[in-house]
């Protein structure tokens, strides 16, 4: 097991990449003991909006884990063409970025400082100053999510929904190839779920990049997903066109019960 | 917007005013001496020249300068480290000391003095030295624990490892004080920390330990910046956190150990000036450090003045002179702060 690889230098390249920035060969994490992922294979190109499904214990978060390289694990993954266990934590960051489940923050940042945080992997020298194009693009950053009035206020004062996006453009300014979500609409109120997979959908057609998200809720998953990931018990059930992997049978399989008859209610009782 | 860094135009008035303070400290004293003369012994002392014979002159040169210089340095050292360790382990209520090697630097001083010099295996090794060599005996007892119990050195682990450390190294120091006899009034006033004892070569030791330790620190502020906002966000901003933790850790816990070792231990100092200063120039570390840098060396160059001259001919001990102001004013400056929120 290669724990955040720094075991040797050698930087495999793999001509594949240009058509798969993501490809995640027979991938297996273990925890105490027990597989919490096993044997995961996929490929992942840019464009996608790849969802992350399945019922709770999964493993979606252990995936996201192991893909950002947070996680000890087996098996291959490789981004742009080259094997992620052998790339730095600097570099790394230039091709993944990450929004957590929760950000609990104890001190109060500035949100400027927040996303500032975002461009840490560009900075260099003995202050590591920001310079004009990492200004530009915490301005950006800051735009694209609609906080940039609010650039000077404490982190502790913000609302959840504020906090998220704070957050979000911190991942947006650190600019990269793929970006990651955990759960992005958690706990947040319909409008914000709204506001924050548009602006993940606007970031995606922007940049023609690969975004891969864990969600819970299956109607989310559905609407914006390009292709889907589906999860059970640590194993992969399915991968494909979300349309394709998403159906009513599939569903029914791994979350043992009927999902369709429960969408038709949920729906219903709005026609009551 | 705020400027990230502290400007060159912060350092020369921090540096102003720091001069100003050891000036006050310089010329006030239980020993009345005119700052005409104060200022005539040290440029004298500085040129090479002869300080004279009288006492004044004496008492400048080898009593209170040292002493105000060794205050400033402890001070600037106590509160560099314990913002960074704040900031760290993303924890209000951590210090420099939280590590635990101040226990372990105290256990070799108290061990040190109830003995009398007669150490097993060094002989007649001062107070200083057997201090110094305990705290890095601890310190590396310490780290390699904490690595063997959780090799990614989350923050619960390593403020556990330092507590239990602490309470291990402090029932031996009571154990020793239970069988010290007559010592037992040197080793208590030692550990309500003292700097009476200042010299020239524990001002040099101060200083070496306080430029390693906040140049590592201040390298590391964009990275103490990420690890105080979050652990993992850290990470995925492309921070090697185990390298940060690790050079943090022994950076500062190693000046905190010769400080304690040369002044006992000074409570409160790293846990209060960092707090009070972050309410002034705001989390972000890029100015923090330094800020608190100046800010203890003001902080405790007064308390140590108030120590000497409150009750002269009288010391008291700045330990104690330390928490009680700094409780106070810790308390009046947060009162103000949440009442202006």
């Amino acid at each position: 097991m290669r724990k955040n690889g720094r075991r040797c230098k050698r930087i495999t390249y793999n001509e594949e990449w240009r058509k798969f920035m993501l490809n995640v060969k027979n991938l297996t994490v273990k925890r105490s003991g027990r597989d919490v992922l096993n044997d995961i294979t996929f490929k992942a190109s840019n464009g996608n909006w790849l969802m992350l499904a399945g019922p709770n214990g999964a493993g979606k978060t252990t995936l996201i884990g192991a893909i950002s390289q947070s996680l000890p694990y087996l098996g291959e993954i490789e981004i742009a063409g080259k094997n992620a266990a052998f790339v730095p934590r600097k570099k790394i960051a230039g091709f993944i970025g990450v929004l957590e489940q929760t950000n609990y923050v104890n001190y109060p940042f500035s949100v400027y400082e927040i996303v500032s945080l975002g461009r840490y992997s560009y900075q260099t020298g003995f202050f590591k100053v920001l310079n004009a194009e990492d200004m530009e693009k915490i301005d950006t950053a800051l735009n694209a999510v609609g906080m940039y009035h609010l650039k000077e206020r404490s982190i502790l004062t913000l609302s959840g929904g504020e906090l998220r996006r704070a957050f979000l453009a911190q991942v947006i300014a650190q600019d990269p190839q793929i970006i990651i979500l955990d759960e992005p609409a958690n706990n947040l109120d319909l409008q914000y779920q709204k506001q924050i997979f548009e602006l993940i959908s606007k970031w995606i057609e922007d940049t023609g990049r690969l975004c891969i998200t864990a969600v819970h809720d299956l109607n989310l998953a559905r609407a914006f997903g390009t292709h889907a990931l589906l999860l059970q018990g640590g194993k992969l059930f399915g991968y494909g066109k979300a349309h394709e992997i998403l159906t009513g049978n599939n569903l029914a399989d791994v979350y043992s019960m009927d999902v369709n008859a429960w969408f038709e209610f949920l729906n219903d009782a709005w026609r009551k | 917007m705020k400027r990230e860094n502290f400007s060159l135009a912060n350092y020369i008035f921090f540096c102003a005013a720091t001069i100003a303070v050891f000036l006050v400290c310089l010329c006030v004293g239980s020993v009345g001496i005119s700052p005409a003369n104060v200022f005539q012994s040290v440029l004298s002392f500085l040129t090479g020249g002869d300080i004279g014979t009288a006492p004044a002159g004496k008492i400048i040169v080898f009593v209170r300068l040292p002493r105000v210089i060794c205050a400033a340095l402890t001070g600037a050292t106590l509160s560099v480290c314990g913002a960074a360790m704040q900031g760290l382990l993303k924890n209000p209520l951590a210090d420099g000391s939280t590590l635990g090697v101040s226990s372990g630097a105290a256990l070799g001083a108290v061990l040190a003095i109830a003995l009398g010099g007669a150490m097993p295996f060094f002989a007649n090794a001062g107070i200083v030295p057997t201090a110094i060599i305990f705290a890095f005996v601890s310190l590396f007892a310490i780290i390699a624990l904490a690595n063997k119990l959780d090799s990614g050195l989350a923050a619960n682990t390593i403020i556990l490892t330092g507590v239990v450390f602490s309470m291990f190294a402090n029932s031996l120091i009571s154990l020793i004080i239970s069988f010290s006899g007559e010592k037992i009034k040197p080793i208590i006033f030692w550990t309500m920390g003292s700097l009476a004892d200042a010299n020239y070569s524990n001002a040099l030791l101060l200083l070496i330990a306080f430029l390693t330790a906040s140049a590592v620190i201040i390298k590391n502020a964009a990275e103490l910046n990420a690890c105080a906002i979050g652990e993992e966000n850290a990470r995925h901003v492309g921070v090697n956190v185990k390298r940060v933790k690790l050079l943090i850790l022994i950076a500062s816990s190693a000046a905190i150990g010769i400080c304690v070792s040369v002044s006992g231990t000074i409570g409160f100092v790293g846990l209060i000036v960092p707090h009070i200063t972050r309410l002034l120039t705001g989390p972000n570390h890029k100015r923090l450090l330094p800020a608190s840098a100046f800010f203890g060396a003001y902080f405790l160059m007064l308390a140590d003045l108030l120590a000497r001259f409150a009750l002269s001919p009288r010391e008291l001990p700045v330990g104690v002179i330390t928490s009680l102001i700094g409780a106070l004013m810790f308390l009046s400056v947060f009162y103000r702060a949440s009442r202006n929120k």
